[in-house]
């Protein structure tokens, strides 16, 4: 591997800080009493707690599942602190009223929370070790009918719109990780977009997990009326600990008939250093539900960070001509382990999906393709395009393809195409003998190799995406 | 063309590569002035490959020992981005595919890089894409090929063409092409030939790496050298590639040793 490209690789991790904001920590460990203490600090209501109890118990009849192609050390459940929210408390009217350190490390990230954010138009949620910090521009959005909050805050305000949404895409008892996230979740987004309403800005959600040995459990749930459309934007970042820290994140969305729910995601958390030390374990359940005819709900999602990423937005097509899409690029350096892809599960009558995943594996990482197209008999004229490519780089690392498809009506048709491709020496001294330096040309290679991708991300992301990827691939060719 | 006042652009004294452990280059010797069209010709294993790409500044090849001076500057000290800012430029035997990366943006990164790097101003996309279709005519290439991948799905003679562009784009001092007239058709041959033969003036100049006579035809060189064994064993003007054309390289051969022993 030709050194000017092992050191674009390998630049340290730029949101490795930790920020100095005092922290509530709950003690380490999980029993029934910590999830009433949970319910309890957030003064749930009954049915909520019930919710959780019922998860939990579900939980503890479930074992680790272990067939993902990704090893890690086992996960003790009980050394890990199931709460962490800043002190300062959460209720602001104003950016003004932020604690000014909160502010310093959003500047950090990079999160443009101020005059910037207005510029561009986009309302932000800031999750911030669970809790949800702060929401922008709720008056405006409320003005149209939207909903954009806090989870806790949705549950204190439209209990009946939580009630009646919670958990039917993601059940409590789906997987091992998604019961652990409905029994000790602290907070999450919540949005609900109103028949007819098409949403006048994109949403946006920032999460942050800034307390070693705690877990982050947030849960997200999104909610689109008839004839109802949305852009979510959500993005992740951790400062670098030497210890494991594990993300269990459930995301749920629901389209009623003729709506439609765009949900992109930006994830950064801590990968590990070089050696594979430290890092977000990311297992996270995303799903969503495409419930009215003609709906259609679509996931972007770029991966750059994580010791290991596993988790699989999907899409249930249960409305007639609905739509299900996934757009993915997953990039692994050093140790990082990703086993991602989607499930597209189709019920409607001419129902469509399309699956583009681009994997990028450069050290000695481990990249996985895993996806589900499923033709129930009742989807009859049902559609699915798969393309699933990889890219190696470097001689260390893997990519792996494990595409599973079940048809169930003979109607249907199901269209699988992969490849997998590598930057070599030749293609970077081609670059080089024509003046364009190592950086330049990855960059451009890998964005080309995931335009398909990027051209799904609104455009501010589709920028951040492009720097994130070059910025963590500085250094890997050969 | 050879000109009384031209300068000295390349200059090889007793260069030693090698790849992997097994010496390839021997005690190269060899100049190149301004305005001068030179042709290296060899079998194959010569070294004639070998020695573009230590030029270009290839990762696989270690300089064992020996001095490049390119416009009076150490060649070998540079690293390969520089050595093409600077002036230096290869027409690749093969250009390798870019599957993904579109042919206008890569050219434009290239042209723009390297402009910068001479104090230059850059063109943004709409300039270029005037520009470069100007340039494509020379060597008449069809405009869907700015939309297409590098390289890719290329037949032999567009590959071939497309490094002919990045000549034109570039306007190198040094320009190195090798085999540029292997997997050519006749006319595609023509086409590229008329295409550097617009390109050559009395400010640059070019090497071509050949094992034939047929590029020469079109592509007339001022000197012609004979590679053996990593080494150029005789030189001689254009006369000496028609003669290598009918009697092989052997003889060649034969001469140097009958010589060598003579010396010792």
């Amino acid at each position: 591997m030709s050194a000017a490209l092992q050191n674009i690789i390998n630049q340290p991790y730029k949101h490795g800080f930790v920020s100095d904001i005092e922290s509530d920590v709950a003690a380490k460990g999980l029993d029934e009493g910590t999830i009433r203490m949970i319910s309890a600090k957030r003064g749930e209501p009954e049915w909520l707690l019930d919710f959780r109890l019922k998860s939990f118990e579900a939980w503890l009849k479930m074992t680790e599942p272990t067939w993902q192609n990704a090893h890690y050390p086992k996960i003790d459940f009980q050394a890990i602190s199931y709460y962490s929210a800043p002190k300062q408390k959460p209720k602001l009217k104003s950016m003004d009223e932020v604690d000014p350190e909160l502010l310093r490390t959003f500047e950090k990230l990079g999160v443009p929370l101020h005059e910037r954010m207005a510029l561009a138009g986009v309302a932000v949620d800031v999750i911030f070790d669970s809790v949800s910090v702060t929401t922008t521009y709720k008056e405006k959005l409320a003005e149209v009918g939207v909903i954009f909050c806090s989870f806790s805050e949705a549950v204190k305000d439209h209990p009946e719109l939580v009630k009646k949404y919670l958990g039917t895409v993601i059940p409590t008892s789906d997987n091992f990780y998604a019961a652990l996230n409905s029994a000790v979740f602290t907070d999450g987004s919540f949005c609900f977009i109103p028949k007819g309403v098409k949403c006048p800005m994109d949403l946006s959600t920032y999460f942050r997990i800034n307390t070693e040995e705690s877990g982050q459990f947030e849960r997200t749930l999104i909610v689109a009326e008839e004839g109802a459309s949305v852009s979510y934007l959500e993005g992740c970042t951790a400062p670098a600990f030497s210890s494991n820290q594990l993300h269990a994140a459930v995301v749920e969305l629901v389209a009623l008939d003729n709506a439609d729910i765009k949900y992109s995601t930006v994830q950064n958390w801590y990968a590990g250093d070089e050696n594979g030390v430290g890092g977000i374990y990311n297992f996270v359940t995303k799903r969503g539900l495409a419930k009215g005819v003609n709906s259609r709900i679509s996931w972007t999602q770029v991966e750059t960070g994580s010791a290991i990423t596993w988790k699989y937005p999907s899409v249930v097509l249960q409305g007639d001509n609905s739509v299900g899409e996934f757009y993915s690029v997953a990039l692994t350096n050093h140790y990082q382990q990703a086993d991602t892809g989607t499930k597209m599960i189709h019920l409607g009558k001419n129902t469509r999906s399309t699956i583009v995943s681009k994997g990028i594996s450069a050290g000695h990482s481990n990249n996985s393709y895993r996806g589900l197209v499923k033709i129930a008999p009742s989807a009859a004229g049902a559609r699915n395009y798969s393309q699933c490519d990889s890219m190696l780089i470097g001689q260390e690392s893997g990519a792996h393809t494990f595409p599973y498809i079940d048809v169930r009506n003979n109607t249907a048709k199901v269209e699988h195409e992969a490849s997998t491709s590598k930057i070599g020496e030749d293609q970077m001294f081609y670059f080089a003998q024509r003046g364009i330096d190592a950086e330049a040309a990855v960059s451009m290679i890998i964005n080309g190799f995931c335009k398909d991708v990027f051209q799904q991300l609104p455009l501010e992301f589709a920028v951040e995406a492009t720097n994130l990827l070059s910025f963590k691939l500085e250094g890997s060719v050969g | 063309m050879i000109y009384p006042d031209s300068k000295t652009i390349l200059e090889v004294r007793n260069l030693c590569a090698s790849v992997e452990g097994t010496p390839i280059l021997k005690n190269m010797n060899f100049t190149v002035k301004s305005g001068e069209v030179h042709a290296i010709m060899g079998l194959n294993g010569s070294g004639k490959s070998t020695f573009s790409k230590v030029l270009a500044g290839h990762p696989d090849y270690e300089i064992t020992s020996g001095i490049v001076l390119f416009e009076g500057k150490n060649l070998l000290e540079m690293e390969p981005e520089e050595r093409a800012r600077t002036g230096l430029f290869l027409a690749f035997q093969y250009p390798i595919e870019i599957p993904g990366v579109g042919n206008s943006q890569f050219l434009r990164l290239m042209y723009n890089t390297v402009q910068t790097h001479r104090g230059k101003e850059e063109l943004d996309p709409l300039e270029f894409d005037d520009f470069v279709r100007d340039k494509m005519k020379l060597l008449e290439m069809r405009e869907d090929f700015l939309d297409r991948s590098v390289n890719a799905g290329f037949s032999g003679g567009e590959k071939k063409r497309n490094e002919i562009l990045q000549m034109a784009l570039l306007e190198p001092s040094l320009a190195i092409l090798d085999e540029t007239d292997s997997g050519l058709d006749i006319d595609a041959l023509r086409i590229v030939a008329q295409g550097v033969n617009q390109l050559a003036n009395k400010d640059n100049a070019i090497i071509m790496v050949t094992h034939y006579q047929r590029l020469l035809n079109y592509i007339v060189p001022d000197f012609v050298h004979v590679m053996v064994d990593g080494r150029i064993i005789k030189s001689g003007g254009k006369e000496l590639a028609l003669e290598l054309e009918s009697r092989g390289y052997n003889w060649v051969s034969d001469e140097y040793k009958a010589a060598s022993r003579v010396a010792a």
